[in-house]
């Protein structure tokens, strides 16, 4: 086996150091009837190019993105990547090294993650962000959590723009800890009251922008009527390139900034790795959850960075821990550190505004045809349709066409009755051609 | 012209600087980006976007963000100077207990980048991604033979995600029996990972600490005394954290279903055994699968991991969604909780589909025979280890045979007036990451060795010949080897007390001096 | 510091009056190694003895502190915030814990003086 270096001499002779006659005098401790007298049954190992052949057998049973005009977002986007920032994580130092536990040998991680939380917290409008979750969605969970930790009270409220899917995150958790959940009814056109639901009995309100149907929403008097009841404003974002053209959230008001990082550096992976982004108040720090990346001095004085306030974490607090989570989504921080690196802030400004015009030109082209209506009043580079008839089958016919066209509605609010809407992203990759591939779709497909 | 660099001061011994630049031939410093970027420097050419009326409302930024960029040259030079500060497997043995640093191969890592899996978004239509749902479906066929478990849950993004997942199941399994009210304590021995409490108490779980006997492993009968009707499951690691393998456990299991509770396997160490013996036959209900250990998708610095969770027959109705059947010829990704007794959703999305690619290309590369051969070299480097090592280290549960790590202590170092820690300080000097240390806690100064089925005897030979020569300075004095340690690293200790009493976690403009 | 009384988890009480100043024994700062932050109680809480009233952490661990009285906090030690180190330094001073009203003077009785504490250390 190719990835085996120990040769049968060499077990013999470990084995003889050992003192035992086989390898399987080592499992001596396992009751008996346990241990496999008999093979599993499973395929044999293969070589390096039957392994590639049968995956490329597999992936050429999917459309990819790059395939087709490609309209789908809705939490996870389609951007370009630099060529260096894969070229970058894949080098074995950042591949193949494991958390930074020893900092005098991992300092390259430490200082890459150092510079992650300073360019989430800068672009967050917040003072300071951990070394990144999960996922956008697991960070909105722990980001209610940790609200709970800070206001002693245990009750949330969801808005009616917030991703379906983190909704349905935050209500599982919330059910199996034994916390209450209120959650807005859809809000297609971010008409909701919430204000008016917010009381002192909560302990925090999520609210997302651009929303799940791509509205932006302002969240400033929001922010306001939470502080008043001694409630927290957990603000969401999916769609990270957003914020180089909007306002941040931390300028908003928000206490707690999570979000999805996929859009940069990261690729869509049908759903993973992703990277979750967090960000809060300084005042917050010892709630919050998740690793974090400090700087200090080594014994020469010599600046240096190291993994900090580890006694919030499992392996200290055990049952009084912040959190169960253990690991953070490093080589997808360090993809989005380096891919924000070569953007900078020229091009992550002029990357947000060649995403915001894409959608505007593509909206302004389905506004002419008949029998379909873009619902959003804002957005940036994301918006409701409505459509005559079901967008679920609407989009099968479309992708039937090659175009993929975006996300009905019905498949992240099954049970809402809101089958007649498609939510379409559009980002740089969309060119003049893919947007009226998307129109000639359409017009055949309704 | 210009002036030294100010922001490093490596000094000789008598205080002088021992370099204009700071470097150190191939040691090379490197500043923050925030130090070496520019605002208006961007490595990305983007074309000018068409001119559109904005439809922002009044939401358009108006202040700066203050992100520097580089261009590409300089980006390269950045990150390469960064990854050249970092130990990593591909460069060297890597005996972290309880984490599996172990080969990572490439093929895997072109093999995920296919475009046909990495560019694929979780929410186009099904019909446009049934390779990738067959994907996820043969996967979760071979971690059901692999443990002779009934269903597998794929979303959990890491171990610990894997155990919420399976400690949800198990809850709502004695909601389902009208058991709520009664059954809220889980029994974990002392010995357990950090996180098995964290999960148990984040679900309103109270802990019972079950003891270990004297051989470091947990008897059916201290079980039996902290079992009740109160006890809703108990957590337990196997191989366990001292590596060694639970051998009461299938007692252990029978103890726990009579009482009416559940059983939560901790599957960190699945490596051990993978091949060689199947967790469903100990009697489990459920184990999460550390993707990044047992099937060695890279560890990435921390992450990302993958955390899928195998269940018994009486979970597998609580699993989470999504979860693929089988509908006609095709496969069906099943997003809708509402009308079943799933739980409901852990994750936006499906999993770490990245993960699920490398894990399968492992397990297809080595095939059953070979996954059990990698889980027998790994007991066997362990104990190859262990045995070549027992006359200078002392062992807190004496001389036993271990699986895939073996546990030593510090009594070996008594008197000798160096600690762990600088036992695993001076390895660095010598090329070597330390082994885990000071864990599990039930071991005084643990120091965890696992070597990983991934080194060649000469590898293995080499790295016990320097424990055995740095132990013989311990015992002989040498100080200076062990308290100065180390010395030859890119840095020397950091203190990691003023990195926690005046916490600076993000690079702060510094004001002009007036 | 005569009028000191030890528990065996090792905090000491001084005693003024009703008021007890509270904080940890030298023997625990320097078991606990350097201090880089302490979870206070807020002024107000009631105490119980026997129960947690702080968590003092070092960087790879963290305690909790028990009280060895019952009473009501009336003051928290405002120095400990910005510099904990005092735990260290001075545990005996500056580096006290909380001020708490007595509920029971009588449970002071059952500490250990200073002689009986030293002895005690020396079992340990």
């Amino acid at each position: 086996m190719r990835y085996h270096p120990l040769s049968e001499a060499d077990r013999r002779a470990m084995l003889a150091t050992i003192g035992v006659p086989s390898i399987d005098a080592l499992y001596a401790d396992a009751p008996p009837a346990t241990l496999l007298k008999t093979p599993l049954d499973l395929p044999k190992g293969r070589s390096e190019l039957d392994v590639e052949r049968f995956f490329s057998r597999l992936a050429e049973r999917n459309l990819p993105a790059s395939r087709a005009p490609f309209f789908v977002g809705a939490g996870a986007y389609k951007h370009h990547i630099p060529a260096s920032v894969d070229h970058l994580i894949q080098r074995s130092e950042f591949l193949t090294s494991y958390t930074p536990y020893q900092p005098e040998i991992s300092q390259g991680t430490l200082q890459y993650l150092f510079e992650f939380q300073t360019q989430v917290a800068l672009l967050t409008g917040m003072e300071v962000a951990n070394a990144s979750m999960y996922d956008g969605s697991t960070a909105t969970a722990e980001a209610v959590l940790m609200a709970h930790r800070l206001t002693r009270r245990r009750k949330v409220l969801l808005s009616g723009g917030l991703h379906p899917h983190y909704a349905e995150v935050v209500r599982t958790v919330s059910r199996l800890a034994e916390d209450e959940v209120e959650t807005m009814a859809p809000d297609i056109r971010a008409a909701e009251d919430i204000i008016a639901r917010i009381d002192d009995t909560l302990s925090c309100v999520v609210v997302q922008t651009p929303d799940i149907f791509g509205n932006l929403r302002d969240l400033t008097k929001i922010a306001e009527a939470c502080h008043w009841n001694g409630a927290l404003l957990v603000a969401v974002f999916t769609e990270a390139v957003s914020l180089g053209l909007v306002k941040s959230p931390g300028e908003m008001g928000a206490d707690i900034v999570v979000g999805e990082g996929q859009s940069i550096g990261n690729g869509l992976n049908f759903g993973g790795p992703y990277v979750g982004l967090f960000a809060t108040r300084h005042e917050f720090l010892r709630q919050t959850p998740g690793r974090l990346a400090g700087e200090s001095v080594d014994a020469d004085g010599r600046r240096s960075y190291v993994l900090t306030l580890s006694t919030r974490e499992q392996h200290i607090r055990r049952d009084k821990a912040t959190s169960n989570i253990c690991t953070n989504s490093g080589l997808c921080a360090l993809a989005f550190n380096i891919h924000l690196t070569l953007l900078g802030e020229e091009g992550l400004t002029r990357l947000a505004r060649v995403n915001h015009a894409n959608a505007v030109l593509l909206a302004e082209l389905l506004a002419e045809v008949p029998r379909v209506e873009v619902l959003n009043e804002t957005f940036f580079n994301e918006f409701t349709l409505r459509v005559e008839g079901d967008a679920a089958e609407l989009i099968e016919k479309m992708a039937a066409r090659g175009v993929l066209a975006g996300v009905p509605v019905s498949r992240l609010l099954p049970h809402a009755d809101l089958d007649d809407l498609l939510i379409v992203a559009s980002t740089e990759v969309n060119t003049n051609e893919d947007r009226d591939a998307f129109v000639a779709a359409l017009k055949e497909s309704l | 012209m210009l002036d030294r660099p100010a922001l490093v001061e490596p000094l000789d011994d008598d205080g002088t600087p021992a370099t204009f630049t700071g470097n150190r031939g191939l040691d090379q410093e490197e500043p923050l980006i925030f130090e070496i970027g520019r605002l208006d420097a961007t490595g990305v050419d983007i074309d000018a976007p068409a001119p559109v009326s904005n439809r922002l409302g009044a939401l358009e930024r108006a202040a700066p963000i203050g992100l520097p960029g580089l261009t590409e040259p300089e980006t390269m030079r950045h990150y390469v100077r960064l990854s050249r500060k970092n130990y990593s497997i591909d460069a060297g043995l890597y005996p972290l207990g309880s984490c599996t640093m172990k080969h990572n191969p490439r093929s895997n890592e072109k093999i995920a980048r296919y475009e046909g899996f990495a560019d694929l978004h979780p929410l186009q239509p099904q019909s446009t991604a049934q390779g990738a749902l067959e994907l996820m479906q043969t996967l979760a066929d071979w971690l059901m033979t692999l443990t002779n478990m009934q269903a597998a849950a794929l979303s959990p993004k890491a171990g610990a995600h894997g155990e919420l997942c399976g400690m949800m199941a198990i809850k709502s399994a004695i909601a389902a029996k009208g058991e709520s009210a009664t059954r809220n304590v889980v029994l974990i021995p002392q010995s357990a990972h950090g996180t098995n409490p964290a999960t148990a108490a984040l679900l309103g779980f109270s802990v019972r600490v079950v003891p270990a006997a004297s051989d470091g492993t947990v008897r059916v009968q201290a079980v039996r005394e902290a079992l009740g009707p109160d006890v809703a499951a108990i957590m337990l690691t196997n191989p366990n954290t001292c590596g060694l393998f639970e051998r009461e456990i299938v007692d252990i299991a029978d103890a726990v279903h009579e009482a009416g509770g559940y059983f939560y396997c901790d599957g960190a160490n699945f490596n051990a055994i993978a091949g060689v013996a199947r967790p469903g036959d100990f009697g489990i209900d459920a184990m999460h699968i550390n993707l990044h250990k047992t099937f060695s998708t890279p560890h990435g610095g921390g992450g990302p991991g993958a955390g899928p969770v195998v269940l018994s027959e009486r979970l597998a109705p609580f699993a989470p969604v999504p979860f693929i059947r089988r509908k006609g010829d095709a496969l069906e990704l099943v997003e809708d909780a509402e009308g079943s007794q799933s739980f409901g959703r852990l994750t936006a999305f499906h999993g770490q589909m990245g993960m699920f690619v490398r894990a399968l290309a492992y397990m297809l590369a080595h095939g059953g025979d070979g996954l059990a051969q990698a889980s027998k070299d790994a007991v066997l480097a362990a104990n190859y280890v262990r045995a070549s090592l027992r006359d200078v280290m002392t062992q807190p549960f004496g001389d036993r045979i271990c699986m895939h790590e073996v546990l030593f202590d510090d009594a070996w170092l008594r008197g000798a007036g160096v600690t762990t820690l600088d036992f695993a300080k001076a390895m660095i000097d010598e090329g070597y990451h330390p082994m885990t240390i000071y864990f599990p806690l039930v071991a005084h100064g643990a120091m965890l060795i696992e070597p990983t089925e991934s080194e060649s005897k000469a590898s293995l030979d080499l790295f016990i010949a320097t424990l055995r020569d740095l132990a013989q300075s311990a015992k002989a004095g040498d100080m200076m080897r062990f308290t100065q340690a180390p010395r030859l690293a890119p840095r020397r200790r950091v203190d990691e007390t003023l990195a926690a009493r005046k916490p600076v976690l993000r690079w702060e403009k510094k004001e002009a001096v007036a | 510091m005569s009028d000191l009384r030890y528990s065996k988890d090792h905090e000491y009480v001084a005693l003024d009056g009703d008021v007890a100043t509270l904080g940890i024994s030298d023997y625990a700062q320097s078991q606990l190694g350097d201090i880089v932050f302490i979870d206070l109680p807020e002024v107000g809480k009631k105490v119980v003895k026997g129960k947690e009233i702080a968590v003092i952490e070092s960087v790879k661990a963290a305690s909790e502190v028990y009280s060895p009285v019952s009473g009501e906090i009336v003051e928290v030690n405002p120095e400990l915030g910005e510099t904990p180190a005092l735990v260290n330094d001075d545990p005996l001073g500056r580096g006290w814990l909380v001020k708490l009203r007595l509920g029971d003077p009588g449970e002071c009785a059952s500490l250990m003086d200073d002689a009986a504490y030293s002895s005690f250390l020396k079992t340990l």
